[in-house]
């Protein structure tokens, strides 16, 4: 099993170096061709489990409550204006 | 009196009696840290003022009659740096959280407060919990107290190092697939994973969503039970958490005994090839020993057992890859400074604050999520997951628990394991049981001929901790290795 390493760190938005794509791609590969192993389960008819126990939707009652007050919520942001966190341009030629 | 020895239990009753304050209490535990922490490294940060303002204020609680609704007043508990307490950093043994500082508190916390316990001292792991020695700490060095050129195991090393070493009272870790039995086996302490959704996760960072659960490391069984009961129970805040009622695990301990207890043994867990001969040797005697004790011997089979390693590397890094989206450098954590955009924001970032093992667990799921592999990968896990459920439901309609060896090795030493695939094999018992959402303990069961602790790992039901807690508890009694 071959992987694009790149591309699959692109998805992940992750940047590699090309010592960290040499380092990491034998290892994914071993990873991936022992994982392989499930393919030879017959899993026909088998329902997917997705949690530790089977899950029902949990409701609660629709109320206001206090949260986080903004100046806490912004208390560990990298960069902020005012209230609200600093990125940098998303939207092509918009003001910065 | 060296009061950092006690457990929860010792040093409630203590408390009680007016033998000593919490103050007194938590200074000794801050002394222990002192002298001994320097060699172990389980700590990451210590805010010792705030932790004996907390234990001032419970003693000044406990004078006013604060412990009837509090009985756990001014003990204090390390937590696993993974684990939200406001005011306190929680980095995730992470670079790209350095310097974070919660706004909140877990719901784990806050039912522990509650109780009347102080959070105090944030312990080491491996980064987001990833890994099975504490060398993924991007942090620090966390060294086994019973032998420090070996590992203390992982991710819960910082905890389970803490408890082994005297360092703490008790402390609190979190196993996603071994990650509190494994390194309670490596450093000589009790360690219980409970059921999936029988603790809260809120406040707690996320690795597998499907997997993770905190629980308790601690000196003795009855500990263990005191901490679980204060922190199980439903809450609004993390919708897996069912309604039902959590027992008085600490009453149900009385009078356990391994007479007429059904233990199944797997199959599949005593064939496998690799296990170190001194753990073979220690988990045999440990079986004989419940056996004459009274316990009925019961082989069973876990006929999926085989496969469940490949199943949690496919659903645990999946997980891991969606959950750790959340780190991208804009709302808190690590931001580069080379950003020229947003996206460089988010490569730059990442790039920048993760370490390798995240790195690669990452690519690893996202890798299993792509387009074209999801069904090959994360959706036939899911369906294997069901068949090694499967396996548990119908081996546990045959006996009361399972038992089993923790961990296939001893502490091993600094390095020994450089393959990633190798490395993964150290949960190679624990892991079923995680993905069948049942609870699991590991509870000290002797030495090797080297003096490395070995922990017996002991499997229940889904929410049967108090039969898992009562046979760990007779278990106890029989291993003889506490003292």
């Amino acid at each position: 099993m071959k992987i694009d390493v790149a591309y699959v760190a692109e998805l992940a938005r992750l940047e590699l170096t090309d010592e960290e794509r040499a380092v990491f791609q034998p290892q994914l590969e071993s990873i991936v061709g022992y994982v392989e192993k499930i393919s030879e389960v017959d899993v026909e008819g088998v329902e997917p489990m997705m949690h530790g126990r089977p899950l029902v939707n949990a409701f609660r009652e629709d109320v206001v409550r206090p949260s986080l007050p903004a100046e806490t919520a912004l208390g560990n942001a990298p960069q902020r204006v005012g209230d609200e966190f600093l990125l940098p341009k998303i939207v092509e030629g918009a003001e910065s | 009196m060296e009061l950092f020895k006690l457990g929860i239990k010792s040093a409630k009753e203590g408390l009680e009696k007016g033998d000593f304050s919490s103050v007194e209490l938590v200074k000794s535990v801050i002394d222990r840290v002192h002298a001994k922490d320097g060699e172990v490294g389980a700590y990451l940060t210590f805010d010792e003022e705030g932790a004996l303002a907390a234990a001032k204020a419970a003693d000044e609680a406990r004078r006013a009659g604060g412990a009837a609704k509090a009985p756990f007043l001014g003990i204090p508990i390390a937590v696993k740096d993974l684990i939200n307490v406001k005011g306190q950093p929680c980095t995730c043994a992470s670079k790209i959280l350095e310097g974070y500082v919660s706004p909140y508190d877990a719901t784990v916390i806050s039912n522990m407060k509650t109780a009347g316990f102080v959070p105090a001292g944030r312990v080491n792991m491996d980064e987001f919990a990833m890994g099975s020695s504490t060398e993924n700490s991007a942090l620090g060095v966390t060294r086994n107290p019973h032998d420090t050129t070996r590992v203390p195991g992982g991710s819960s090393g910082g905890s389970a190092a803490a408890v082994g070493g005297d360092l703490c009272i008790a402390a609190l870790g979190t196993d996603t697939g071994g990650s509190i039995r494994q390194p309670a086996s490596f450093c000589g302490c009790v360690g219980v994973k409970p059921s999936y959704g029988r603790v809260s996760r809120y406040g707690v960072t996320a690795f597998a969503s499907s997997l993770d659960q905190v629980g308790p490391m601690t000196k003795t069984v009855e500990d263990a039970a005191l901490l679980l009961g204060a922190i199980a129970g439903h809450d609004e805040m993390d919708g897996t958490t069912p309604f039902d009622p959590v027992p008085d695990y600490a009453t149900a301990l009385e009078g356990a005994s391994m007479k007429g207890v059904r233990l199944g043994l797997p199959k599949e867990y005593l064939e496998v090839s690799g296990m170190d001969p001194e753990v073979k040797r220690v988990t045999d005697e440990a079986i004989s020993k419940c056996e004459a004790e009274g316990a009925e011997l019961v082989e069973v089979s876990l006929p999926h057992t085989q496969y469940a390693m490949a199943v949690y590397y496919i659903i645990a890094p999946a997980e891991a890859s969606a959950n750790l989206a959340r780190f991208d450098g804009v709302r808190y954590g690590h931001r580069s400074a080379a950003a020229k955009d947003v996206f460089t924001l988010y490569t730059k970032s990442r790039a920048e604050g993760f370490g390798p093992e995240v790195k690669r667990r990452i690519i690893m799921g996202t890798y299993v999520l792509s387009s074209g592999y999801y069904d090959a990968y994360y959706g036939r896990a899911q369906r294997v997951r069901t068949l090694i459920k499967r396996d548990f439901d119908e081996a546990f309609a045959k006996v009361d628990a399972l038992i089993t060896p923790c961990a296939p090795t001893p502490a091993f030493k600094f390095g020994a394991n450089q393959d990633p695939l190798t490395m993964y094999l150290n949960d190679l018992y624990t892991i079923p049981s995680s993905l069948a959402g049942v609870c699991a303990s590991s509870v000290p069961a002797g030495f090797t001929k080297d003096g490395l602790p070995v922990g017996v790992q002991f499997v229940c039901g889904g929410f049967e901790e108090a039969r898992l807690l009562r046979v760990s508890r007779a278990f106890e009694d029989v291993a003889g290795v506490l003292a």
